[in-house]
């Protein structure tokens, strides 16, 4: 069987691309074994394709074809530039935590706040500075997906963040995470651990400094909101215009603990998130929700997964998506039922907004209920926008690009407006505006 | 001072005709009753003056106070002073009405050369004007038509007319759709809106409506043509003898 390899250039085979790297990528001991295993499980699989359900709209395969080799460690020049371009992105008040290029950028960063109330480490220092392979566990696959195992083998970097029993973090923690090269890729993963009863809000940015072109980026987030915790996570891609970006979210939600999840993607080439979450503690809640903003060739899927493993919890997802040009959006929205999670209570609705004649969206809700004792609804639809509605605003002396403007808000509203903290849905709401200014 | 000129108006929608040769001339300070039957065309013609897409003017002339109508844009025609009331009027969720009295209100105003109002400026306004329609501030906060009874709706129309000052008012069935008491009320709001300076077309299939808001012409539309003008007694003409007549004289 033929299978598609990762290159780090032109006739280099896929061992060699992790060998090449293996002596780049922080952790000894057992780790580069564990590295070395999760390789294997990638490479025996390859690069996810239209065949596997899970990939059926997102054929990597066909779209990136190879993976990109290792980015370089960034110098003093990138990490001035990729300053610069984080700057225009951060959240007022945040603790801001830098990547650059797939590498923990402490000069960046705001790392001495907060010290009381928040541990965090760079993975690299997680794995290197451990004295046994302890840690290793770090870099374990936890799912078949070949993207997550491959982050699992090439991860350089990453944030270790945990937060205390009871400890409210109340500015919110925004790991900014900026890409300086070309032609590169980065993998980087991230652990967040919320221990009993703690309250924390976590932005993911991704963005790209200027100049940066063409580049891959593989991003695993692992979470943990223990039992009456309470996360709210919130994930922004705006890469650049010809970039990739395959982002996973492994999230498990312990007893009465609330999840508040939302994903905006709204530049990039090639765009995936994924999120894996488990309502694992009986009373636990899940609001899911998120916008794309498709235009140019952007194709950009958000996939979630839930879980409801126990009885009493309660998942609600909404997303919208607004495709122009000759974008693709994708949903998929699966919800698994298991048969003791009696008194389930899970929504899902999901609308695309299409602009203009070449655009497209893939809308796909998946329920497998087994348990009887349940109550879970869901929607899906897409169209064009109303003309209806936007004569009656034109006739009100709108312009037609002010009405469509109007409309296009309120569309994507109906997602936003789930997102809890005011200073944070006014963040987003300002990085929509943005984009439609542009577009029309 | 003639606001409205129509001049032998021809508008066919997926090329079948619907206007046929209309002329109407209304002055500042008029108003008009437009009456007929179902599919004579009377919603046609209050879209075409709006500016409502779909429609193909195969025909004649609309001018606004000299100006040729049709060559402007929706937005142009609401600037210049057109209002229409439809007779559906939209719900638009996730836009409160609020918010969207304000977008507009402010976009009129900067296209007649006008600043924007302060924010205690335009809250004044509106209260007041809600406040003699009986529209709550709950109504205000929600999504714009959204939720509201057929009553409600056609009062928020007469608090936009109110709330955006045009000179020309065309209330496209302003009466469907509601009871003798919601009835009374926005007969009230549309009154208190005459003016020597303003001009209303008024377009209902029924008399009724005309006791409330008394014309100073009646114009009988039947298959896409003025079939006979007169006074308000006409109204009264066609209550007691029915359209029919007039379907075999166009």
């Amino acid at each position: 069987m033929k299978q598609v390899l990762a290159k780090a250039d032109a006739g280099c085979a896929t061992s060699n691309f992790l060998a090449a790297a293996l002596e780049r990528l922080p952790g000894a001991g057992l780790v580069p074994h564990i590295r070395a295993r999760a390789f294997e499980a990638y490479a025996r699989a390859g690069l996810p394709h239209r065949r596997m359900e899970a990939w059926r709209y997102t054929d990597l395969r066909a779209l990136i074809g190879e993976v990109l080799p290792l980015a370089p460690r960034p110098d003093a020049a990138a990490l001035a530039r990729a300053k610069a371009s984080a700057r225009r992105v951060a959240v007022d008040q945040a603790v801001k935590l830098v990547l650059v290029d797939g590498i923990f950028a402490p000069e960046l960063s705001d790392l001495g706040e907060l010290k009381n109330e928040l541990h965090v480490q760079s993975l690299r220092e997680v794995l290197e500075n451990s004295a046994t392979g302890a840690m290793a566990g770090l870099v374990l696959s936890t799912t078949d997906d070949a993207v997550i195992a491959l982050n699992a083998a090439m991860a350089s970097d990453g944030l270790v963040i945990s937060i205390a029993e009871g400890n409210t973090i109340r500015r919110p923690i925004q790991i900014v995470q900026v890409a300086t090269g070309s032609s590169v890729s980065a993998f980087t993963r991230s652990y967040l651990q919320l221990d009993k009863g703690a309250h924390a809000t976590v932005v993911q940015s991704f963005i790209s400094a200027e100049g940066a072109s063409g580049y891959q980026a593989n991003d695993v987030l692992i979470a943990l909101a223990g039992d009456e915790a309470s996360l709210s996570h919130l994930r922004i891609a705006a890469d650049a215009a010809d970039a990739v970006n395959i982002s996973s979210g492994i999230i498990a939600v312990g007893t009465r603990a609330k999840l508040d999840l939302f994903s905006m993607t709204c530049s990039g080439s090639i765009n995936r998130y994924q999120g894996f979450v488990t309502l694992g503690g009986e009373g636990s809640k899940l609001s899911a929700n998120g916008v794309n903003l498709v235009k140019d060739k952007l194709h950009a899927d958000t996939t979630i997964v839930v879980d409801h493993a126990v009885p009493h919890c309660t998942s609600r997802q909404k997303f919208r998506a607004v495709v122009d040009d000759c974008g693709r959006s994708v949903f998929q929205g699966r919800i698994v039922v298991r048969p003791v999670a009696q008194k389930t209570v899970a929504s899902l609705s999901t609308r695309a907004l299409l602009l203009s004649d070449q655009a497209a969206a893939d809308n796909k809700p998946e329920l497998e209920i087994s348990a009887d004792d349940v109550t879970c609804s869901h929607g899906a639809t897409s169209g064009a926008l109303d003309n209806n509605l936007v004569f009656y605003l034109r006739a009100r002396g709108l312009s037609e690009k002010d009405a469509q403007m109007l409309l296009i808000k309120a569309f994507i509203g109906e997602s936003i407006e789930e997102i809890f903290a005011d200073n944070l849905r006014d963040f987003v709401t300002a990085q929509a505006e943005h984009w439609l200014q542009e577009r029309l | 001072m003639t606001l409205l000129e129509i001049q032998d108006l021809n508008v066919g929608v997926d090329s079948r005709e619907i206007i046929r040769g209309l002329d109407l001339m209304v002055n500042a300070g008029e108003v008009h009753a437009i009456m007929g039957p179902n599919g004579s065309g009377k919603s046609t013609l209050s879209h075409v003056i709006a500016g409502k897409s779909g429609y193909e003017v195969t025909g004649g002339h609309i001018l606004f106070r000299g100006e040729d109508l049709l060559e402007m844009e929706p937005n142009e025609r609401a600037a210049k002073g057109v209002f229409l009331a439809f007779q559906y009027p939209v719900e638009i969720p996730g836009v409160t009405t609020m918010n969207f009295l304000r977008t507009a209100l402010n976009a009129l105003r900067k296209a007649r050369g006008r600043g924007e109002l302060s924010t205690p400026e335009f809250l004044k306004k509106v209260r007041e004007v809600a406040g003699s329609l009986n529209i709550t501030r709950d109504m205000l906060k929600r999504g714009v038509n959204v939720g509201f009874s057929g009553g409600e709706k056609k009062r928020n129309e007469v608090l936009q007319m109110a709330l955006f000052e045009p000179s020309l008012c065309i209330l496209d069935e302003i009466d469907s759709g509601l009871d003798i008491d919601a009835l009374r009320i926005v007969a009230s709001g549309i009154n208190g809106l005459r003016s020597p300076e303003r001009a209303m077309i008024v377009i209902t299939h029924y008399q009724r409506l005309l006791h409330y808001i008394v014309p100073d012409y009646v114009h009988v539309m039947s298959k896409g043509r003025v079939v006979k003008s007169g006074g308000k007694e006409l109204a009264l003409e066609l209550e007691a003898c029915g359209y029919a007549q007039f379907e075999t004289a166009a």
